[in-house]
C-alpha cells in the first residue's frame, strides 16, 4: 500500500482510492497550475488550423494567451499575447490572416516569426534602443509531433517525445489515417462543464459508463439497425484493453481484426462507403503492415497528461482539451479532425456521426456532462463522504478497456506531482514500439 | 430575404411578404409553446420526412454541414430519436426536465420557389435547471411548407446560435 493525503493505492484487498477534496479546494487547483499545467507540455492546436503562411490562431493555453500562426519560411511560431510595450493582447480574433500583427494601443508592429518591425516614432527611444530584444515573447519550449503542436511554460522539462513516451505510438495512429495528413476541419465546440476539470480526463477513457450514461445513444444506435453485439464484439484480434503509456498518459482500444469492416460505434456504413473504407484499410496495411492498420481501425481514448484526450470511436475523431476556470468549473474546447484526401461517402459519415455522438448538442456529450456535473455537487459533502473509488479491474492481470486502469495511472502521476509520493505501476507501461512511421506529410503543403 | 452580395456579405432584404407574417408568427409561436410544455411528440409531427434541423458551431455561424464542424445536424431519423429519449428519461441532461421559456421575435416571412416559405426570426430561450438559468439567444432561418395538422409544416430549421461560446451554458440538450 502506498498513500497521500489524496491518494490511497492498495494492492492487497485492492483499491484504489481519491480524496473528492482536490475536486474542490482552491489551494489545490492553486498548486495544480503550479505543479501540472506549468510542467507539463500542453495542446496548443494541430498544424492544418494554420495552413498557410501568416494565418493564425488565438487562444489560451495553461492560463495564458497566445497566438499560433506561420511564418513567411512555412515554420509553425507560437507567442505569448501579450505586447513587450504594455502588455496589451495584441490580437484578439480568434483566428484571421495578417503578415504583420499590429498593437493597436500605441502601434507596435510584429512580424509573424514574433520579431518586432515597426514603431512609431522610433527617435524617441535613443540610438540605443535595442528592437532585437523587444519581440513577441516566446513560451520556453514548442515543439510539433506530427502536426500536434505543444508548449511548455516551464523551462525545465523534458523534450516531447520523451514526455509523450508510448503515447507517441497512439499519436501515430491518428496521424497516419491519411496520407495527404489529417486536417482539423473548420469550427469549433467551445462549451464548458461547472466540474472539477479532471473529472472529464477520468470521462474521456471511462469504458464503464457507456451502457448507463449512453443508453440514448445505444438506442438510437439499435433503431437504426445496428447490431449492437457487433460494437462490443471482438472479432479478432487484440482485445480491447487499457493500457499505460508512461508519464501519467493512458489509453483504452485494442485492434478488433474486423479489416476496417465495421464502424465502431457509429451507425453503419452504406455499401459504397463501406467499399472505400476497406480500400483505405487495405491501403494502410500495405503502407504499414497488416496489424497497425486494424489498430488504426479499431478505434482508442487517449488522454495525454494532463488535460488532451483524443478519441477516435472509428466513425470521427474528436481532439479535445480542457482547462479549470476554477475548481467547479472548467472551460472545454474539442475539434473535429479528418483524413484531407476523405472520400465524400466516408466524410459524410464522419461529419454525420461525430455530432451524433460528440459535442455539446450530441446525443451522448450533454449527459457526460451532466454525469461530472452531478458528481460535483455530490462533492460538497466532501467532509463527510471523502472518497471516490477508482478500482475496476485491479483484480486482473490485464485490466479491459472498461475497467479503470487507466484512471488510476492518470491519478499516480497527478498524485507523484502534487505530494512527490511515488505509487508503483500496475504492470510494465506500453512502451513505443519503435516502429517508424511514414514522412509526415502537412495537409496543407 | 437572404442572398450572398458579391463582396461575400450576407444580403439583408426587407420582407418580402408581410401578409404571410400572422400566419407564420402564430405557428412559430405554436410550436415554441409545445416545446415549453415538452409535448415534444405532437411538435415532432410539425416536421416533414425530409427535414433537416442544424445548429453551427458558435464561430461558424455561416458554415456548410458537409464540410465544417456543427453542433447539430439532425435529419428527421435523428430528431425522432433525440424527442423520444428526452421524452422516456433517458436524456439525462434533460431527466428531470428543464423549465423553459421561448421569446420568438422580429418574424420575417417570404414566399419563395413552390410554394416554400422562408422564414427569419428570433429567438431568446430562457432555461433553469439544477439551480441554474441559462439564456440561449439566437436567429431561425427556417424554410416552411403548406400541410400538416398545423397548416404548415417544418422542412428546414437553421438555428445559428448568438454566442461567443456555448459558456457558460455548456450544452445544449434542449431543442432550440
Amino acid at each position: 500500500m502506498t498513500e497521500s493525503p489524496y491518494v490511497i493505492d492498495d494492492r492487497e484487498t485492492p483499491r484504489f482510492r481519491v480524496r473528492r477534496s482536490t475536486m474542490v479546494a482552491s489551494e489545490i487547483l492553486d498548486e495544480e497550475r503550479r505543479q501540472i499545467f506549468d510542467r507539463s507540455w500542453l495542446y496548443v492546436g494541430h498544424e492544418s488550423e494554420i495552413p498557410a503562411p501568416h494565418d493564425f490562431r488565438t487562444r489560451s493555453v495553461g492560463g495564458r494567451p497566445i497566438i499560433l500562426t506561420r511564418h513567411t519560411d512555412g515554420s509553425v511560431q507560437v507567442f505569448i499575447n501579450s505586447c513587450p510595450h504594455r502588455g496589451m493582447q495584441v490580437e484578439s480574433r480568434p483566428q484571421g490572416h495578417g503578415r504583420f500583427l499590429k498593437c493597436f494601443y500605441h502601434g507596435w508592429s510584429f512580424n509573424t516569426e514574433g520579431a518586432l518591425v515597426a514603431i512609431p516614432d522610433e527617435a524617441s527611444y535613443g540610438e540605443n534602443f535595442d528592437r532585437q530584444n523587444l519581440g513577441l515573447v516566446h513560451p520556453p519550449h514548442v515543439a510539433s509531433y506530427r502536426g500536434f503542436v505543444f508548449l511548455c511554460w516551464s523551462a525545465d522539462v523534458v523534450d516531447l517525445e520523451t514526455y509523450l513516451a508510448g503515447a507517441a505510438d497512439i499519436l501515430d495512429l491518428f496521424a497516419d489515417q491519411s496520407e495527404t495528413g489529417m486536417r482539423v476541419i473548420g469550427g469549433t465546440h467551445l462549451y464548458a462543464a461547472r466540474a472539477n476539470w479532471k473529472l472529464l480526463s477520468e470521462n474521456s477513457y471511462d469504458g464503464y459508463h457507456a451502457l448507463t450514461t449512453h443508453h440514448r445513444y445505444l438506442a438510437m444506435l439499435k433503431a437504426s439497425g445496428k447490431d449492437l453485439q457487433s460494437v462490443f464484439r471482438s472479432s479478432g484480434g487484440t482485445p480491447a484493453l487499457g493500457w499505460d503509456l508512461g508519464n501519467g498518459h493512458a489509453v483504452i482500444g485494442g485492434s478488433d481484426g474486423s479489416g476496417g469492416n465495421n464502424t465502431g460505434l457509429g451507425r453503419d456504413l452504406s455499401g459504397p462507403a463501406l467499399v472505400k473504407q476497406i480500400a483505405r484499410r487495405d491501403r494502410f496495411a500495405e503502407l504499414y503492415g497488416a496489424d497497425w492498420a486494424d489498430r488504426m481501425f479499431s478505434g482508442r481514448n487517449v488522454v495525454i497528461f494532463p488535460n488532451l484526450a483524443l478519441v477516435d470511436l472509428i466513425m470521427g475523431i474528436t481532439i479535445r482539451t480542457y482547462y479549470p476556470v476554477s475548481p467547479d468549473y472548467m472551460e472545454v474546447s474539442a475539434w473535429s479532425l479528418q483524413p484531407s484526401d476523405d472520400e465524400p461517402e466516408l466524410r459524410q459519415m464522419r461529419q454525420e456521426n461525430f455530432l451524433t455522438f460528440w459535442g455539446p448538442a450530441g446525443l451522448a456529450t450533454p449527459d457526460d456532462i451532466e454525469a461530472l456535473e452531478r458528481c460535483q455537487k455530490g462533492f460538497a459533502a466532501h467532509d463527510q463522504a471523502p472518497w471516490s473509488d477508482i478500482s475496476r479491474g485491479m483484480v486482473r492481470s490485464r485490466p479491459a478497456f472498461n475497467d479503470e486502469l487507466q484512471m488510476r495511472v492518470f491519478w499516480r502521476e497527478w498524485d507523484r506531482r502534487m505530494t512527490g509520493t511515488v505509487h508503483p505501476l500496475e504492470g510494465p507501461a506500453l512502451p513505443r514500439s519503435g516502429r517508424l512511421a511514414l514522412p509526415y506529410v502537412s495537409a496543407n503543403q | 430575404m437572404k442572398g450572398t452580395t458579391e463582396a461575400g456579405r450576407t444580403e439583408i432584404r426587407p420582407a418580402g411578404r408581410p401578409d404571410l407574417r400572422g400566419q407564420v408568427e402564430d405557428f412559430l409561436f405554436y410550436e415554441a409553446e409545445l416545446l415549453d410544455r415538452w409535448q415534444l411528440d405532437t411538435w415532432l409531427a410539425l416536421w416533414t420526412p425530409d427535414c433537416m434541423y442544424l445548429v453551427p458551431a458558435t464561430d461558424r455561424a455561416e458554415g456548410d454541414p458537409d464540410v465544417d464542424l456543427f453542433l447539430i445536424r439532425d435529419d428527421h431519423f435523428l430528431l425522432s430519436q433525440r424527442v423520444a429519449s428526452m421524452l422516456d428519461g433517458t436524456a439525462w441532461a434533460e431527466s428531470p426536465h428543464a423549465t423553459t421559456q421561448r421569446m420568438i421575435t422580429n418574424v420575417r416571412a417570404s414566399e419563395v420557389a413552390g410554394g416554400v416559405i422562408e422564414v427569419h426570426a428570433n429567438f431568446l430561450i430562457h432555461r433553469s435547471r439544477g439551480g441554474r438559468c441559462d439564456a440561449y439567444p439566437g436567429r431561425y432561418e427556417m424554410r416552411l411548407v403548406p400541410g400538416g395538422p398545423a397548416g404548415l409544416r417544418i422542412l428546414l430549421r437553421r438555428a445559428v446560435v448568438a454566442l461567443e461560446e456555448l459558456r457558460p451554458q455548456g450544452r445544449i440538450s434542449i431543442i432550440l
